[in-house]
């Protein structure tokens, strides 16, 4: 038997024990004696949220499938237990072997979010790793960062001895059999850092020197070390294969989490191309999942956990184009074992909403749109394809189908938005709710129909035609807000239509994170050692305490996030290639400046230079 | 039909909820592909329910679900399906048919077996001496506490929930009562006892093991599972 980490006393005394004794069902309980390479890998965040990402499950996978490496769990302790292991000096640990995970060879962090880079630093500071790459010897794991936000990895350069830019289906295996060649060799902490610079899609920060300009912009970015690459080329697979790793017998928490089912990822990438989206960017090009395969998996991993849900997960579910044949197969199969189907991001249309009426059947939950700009000169500036007829003709087919309620998502702040664009928002909210009293006669109706609409303030990212925007200052985003309240209180059916907004501090923080360049990294780890951690769940973001550090360290919100950057300036993640090039970016940010909308992929190729990567909807569109 | 599925719950399954055993029994029989009958109506859920929910730290060597199946397998296929799917802190240990009119578990549950080993770091150092005062305490003709509710307090009498107490080795064994009618948690009559020596009972003192449920028939006590028969 595993010997736990924490005593019954102190499981006792916690809120939710249950995120910290691992074992649960389907995970892989290697005993890190039996193999050479011990891998631990963490979510910077609490187990609920942790367990439910995919890219974690992959990767997992990915390692417990070899013979010759395990790879463990790594959750943020929540506050109550942070407080417990600093008091009595216990080291964190991984959930499975509970072995601390400074007995580990690698310690890998998946960054989903911005909002976690404290949580980094105490998951390193609790393990008692040291955290400063620079600072750590042969006797700690080597640390090393993946997922969405390692494409600007340069605000937490100093705490990661690599970044892996891109999938880690393509040079992990790799990377295995390089570091234990290293072992053999007994090459010193250096040294395996340097072999490992030398593997494609790697970045090994402290092998790099950044100069910056009187006006503080980076002035120049260059590799000291003859092992590093001057440019990073991103990692991706050619097509999403089925020898690739998946999580089919996925992990099955004992609590809910925050997702209750299995997730099949049918698509990456995204064919689409609005403007403000990074995901929609470094995902390219646009692969599919082989439909067989696809059938094939979600049957198992509903047999494999006995989950009584699926969730077909990609960015936008309509375009993946065995759609309709996977929905075919799915709905009998899931109706005769009484299994939910979640379809997220699926765009409105009739086929759309067919297919809801199958599986939602009695009950018509809210259907949700996701326009992003209120009014049409907005929705070509961000290259949102989605016209207002398309809107109000997919609500007029939703009402006759039965639902009366419709939830909208849009941004606000986005580039060249003006007080119209903002007025606009209430304004086609209402026009929706007139589609409805319009279509649905009196007596059929269940009471008013229901419009939720809700904003998120936009913060431009790497990677995206919008990288060079001015974001708003978080006065101007409540203005902004408040306008849309003020001006859906005037519109007709004002009783009809609601609206929420969301907390604009910590939009102003991730907006610094996002285009940060290396001097954050001081910054990030003064507001850690002044006790800010999870810093992403809003009510425990302690925006007080990261102004006073911005202050005291001349970080400045003008600098990194409200001024607009110059087409010419050397950004802080440019040594980075995606694939996408920098004159794609900048031929988009142009036609935004023009509202000139450009076609999805699959319509016309608009040579943004994914296509190096030699498959998916790139070789399509060759074919 | 009903069938009475007898399970332990060990280890570090001492901190799932009842809520969440219930949730994997659930998903373990999916996995199993048993053939579980469903409610009617628009979210339909097993029909399922599990005995006294057991207090969050304790282990238990014998838990009670009941389930209602539309078709089953043999006892031992029922047992062996189980288990194939399952993890070993929750192992399935038998299966028994309930007759037609069978109340649940829960319901029926009247007395539990308990024991209690002394924590590491928490045995007394004269344990003997530990054991007569605890004997003597309750061999008084009555244990008067004051239960706290909500809108009032009432007074009751431990000893008559006490079935039988007694010292095996080391370890402490408790036959009370459990249930919704008259109800003894193993702490409630510790903490009365350091009370009457002016202490404060620590709940971590004892590791606690549930061994048995019991209802009542013919005025014997009757072990859960014996309610149902072999198929
Ligand atoms: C499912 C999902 C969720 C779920 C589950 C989240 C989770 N914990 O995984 C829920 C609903 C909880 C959620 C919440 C949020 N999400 Co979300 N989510 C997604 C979604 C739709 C799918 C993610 C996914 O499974 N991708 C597929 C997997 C395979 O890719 P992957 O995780 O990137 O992993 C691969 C690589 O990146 C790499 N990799 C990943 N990690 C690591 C680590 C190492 C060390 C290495 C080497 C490699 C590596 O290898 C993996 C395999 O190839 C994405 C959109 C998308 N399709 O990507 C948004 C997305 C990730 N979410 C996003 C956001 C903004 C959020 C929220 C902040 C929303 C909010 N405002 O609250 C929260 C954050 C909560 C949190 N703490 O994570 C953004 C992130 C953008 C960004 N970084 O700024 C995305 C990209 C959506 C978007 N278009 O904006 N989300
Ligand atoms: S190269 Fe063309 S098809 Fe491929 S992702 Fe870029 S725009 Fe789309």
């Amino acid at each position: 038997m595993r010997k736990p980490a924490l005593s019954d006393e102190i499981l006792l005394s916690v809120e939710k024990p249950a995120r910290y004794i691992g074992g649960e069902y389907n995970s892989y309980n290697k005993n890190p004696d039996d193999y050479p390479v011990k891998v631990a890998f963490c979510f910077p965040d609490v187990y609920e949220i942790g367990t439910a990402n995919l890219g974690m499950q992959i990767i997992y996978e990915q390692f417990n499938r070899r013979d010759d490496a395990m790879c463990d769990r790594v959750y943020s302790p929540w506050f109550d237990l942070d407080k417990i292991m600093r008091e009595k000096d216990i080291p964190l640990f991984a959930v499975e072997s509970q072995r601390p995970v400074k007995d580990f060879d690698f310690l890998l962090i998946t960054l989903s979010y911005e909002m976690c880079y404290t949580n980094v630093l105490q998951v390193l500071d609790l393990s008692k790793i040291p955290l400063h790459a620079v600072d750590r010897t042969e006797e700690h794991p080597i640390v090393i960062g993946g997922g969405a936000c390692a494409y600007n990895p340069e605000p937490i350069a100093d705490f990661f001895d690599v970044f892996y830019m891109g999938e880690s289906e393509t040079q992990y295996d790799h990377m295995v059999e390089v570091y234990k060649d290293c072992l053999e060799k007994k090459l010193s902490r250096k040294e395996i850092l340097e072999q490992l610079a030398e593997i494609p899609g790697l970045y090994v920060p402290q092998f790099y020197e950044v100069t910056y300009h009187e006006d503080g912009t980076l002035k120049s970015f260059e590799p000291v070390n003859p092992h590093a690459k001057a440019r990073i080329r991103k990692e991706a697979c050619r097509e999403m294969t089925p020898d690739l790793p998946y999580s089919i017998h996925p992990i099955v928490p004992y609590d809910r989490g925050m997702m209750d089912r299995v997730t099949m990822e049918a698509m990456r990438g995204c064919i689409r191309g609005c403007r403000f989206c990074q995901a929609g960017m470094i995902y390219r090009p646009t692969r599919n999942r082989d439909c067989e395969y696809v059938k094939k998996s979600i049957i198992e991993m509903l047999e494999s956990t006995g989950y009584d849900e699926v969730s077909i997960s990609s960015l936008s579910t309509s375009d993946y184009t065995d759609f309709k044949e996977v929905m075919d197969f799915l709905i009998p199969y899931c109706s005769e074992r009484k299994i939910n189907i979640g379809v997220p991001s699926l765009r409105i249309d009739a086929f759309s909403l067919e297919l809801m009426g199958k599986i939602q059947e009695v009950n018509k939950s809210s259907l949700t749109f996701a326009p992003e700009a209120g009014s049409q000169r907005l929705r070509n500036i961000i290259n949102k394809g989605l016209t207002e007829e398309e809107i109000l003709n997919g609500a007029k087919q939703a009402f006759e189908g039965g639902w009366n309620k419709v939830k909208l998502y849009f941004m606000l702040g986005q580039p060249f938005e003006t007080e119209d664009d903002v007025k606009a928002i209430p304004i086609l909210a209402d026009k929706i709710a007139r589609v409805y009293y319009e279509t649905v006669p009196k007596e059929q109706r269940h009471g008013k129909c229901q419009i939720q609409s809700s904003t998120s303030f936009f913060v431009p990212k790497p990677f995206t035609p919008f990288q060079w925007a001015p974001m708003c200052d978080a006065e101007t985003f409540s203005r902004k807000a408040y306008l849309v309240k003020d001006t859906m209180r005037e519109q007709l059916n004002r009783k009809s239509l609601s609206y929420h907004y969301h907390e604009e501090k910590q939009t102003e923080l991730e907006g610094v994170f996002a285009r940060g360049d290396r001097k954050l990294c001081a910054a990030i780890e003064e507001a850690y050692k002044r006790g800010c951690i999870y810093d992403a769940w809003g009510e425990y973001m302690k925006f007080d305490i990261w102004m006073q550090v911005f202050e005291e360290m001349g970080i400045t919100l003008e600098f990194y996030n409200y001024r607009e950057r110059s087409v010419d300036e050397l950004l802080p993640w440019d040594f980075i290639d995606i694939g996408v090039t920098k004159n794609y970016l900048k031929r988009e940010w142009e036609r935004a400046r023009q509202g000139i909308v450009t076609p999805n992929c699959r319509e016309k190729c608009s040579g943004c230079g994914a296509a190096v990567f030699g498959g998916g909807i790139c070789r399509e569109n060759k074919n | 039909m009903k069938i009475r599925i007898k399970f332990q719950k060990q280890g570090a399954l001492k901190f799932i909820g009842h809520l969440d055993v219930m949730r994997y029994f659930q998903k373990m029989n999916r996995r199993a592909k048993l053939d579980v009958r469903y409610t009617e109506g628009f979210s339909p859920h097993q029909e399922m329910s599990l005995a006294n929910p057991l207090s969050l730290g304790m282990t238990s060597s014998s838990e009670y679900a009941d389930i209602e199946f539309l078709s089953w397998p043999s006892r031992q296929e029922l047992i062996d399906r189980l288990n194939a799917v399952n993890v070993p802190e929750l192992w399935v240990l038998d299966a028994r048919m309930l007759p037609e009119k069978a109340k649940n578990a829960m319901s029926i549950t009247v007395a539990a077996d308990y024991t209690l080993k002394f924590r590491e770091g928490y045995k007394p150092e004269d344990i003997d001496a530990w054991y007569e005062k605890f004997f003597e305490y309750t061999a008084q003709p009555e244990i008067i506490v004051t239960k706290q509710t909500k809108t009032n307090s009432v007074e009751v009498d431990l000893k008559a929930q006490i079935h039988e107490l007694e010292r095996r080795g080391n370890d402490l064994f408790m036959k009370i009562d459990t249930g919704s009618h008259s109800n003894l948690k193993p702490e409630l009559l510790l903490s009365s006892f350091y009370a009457s020596m002016g202490q404060e009972f620590n709940e971590l003192m004892f590791e606690m093991n549930r061994d048995e449920l019991y209802g009542e028939e013919d005025g014997k006590l009757k072990a859960l599972l014996d309610y149902g028969y072999d198929f």
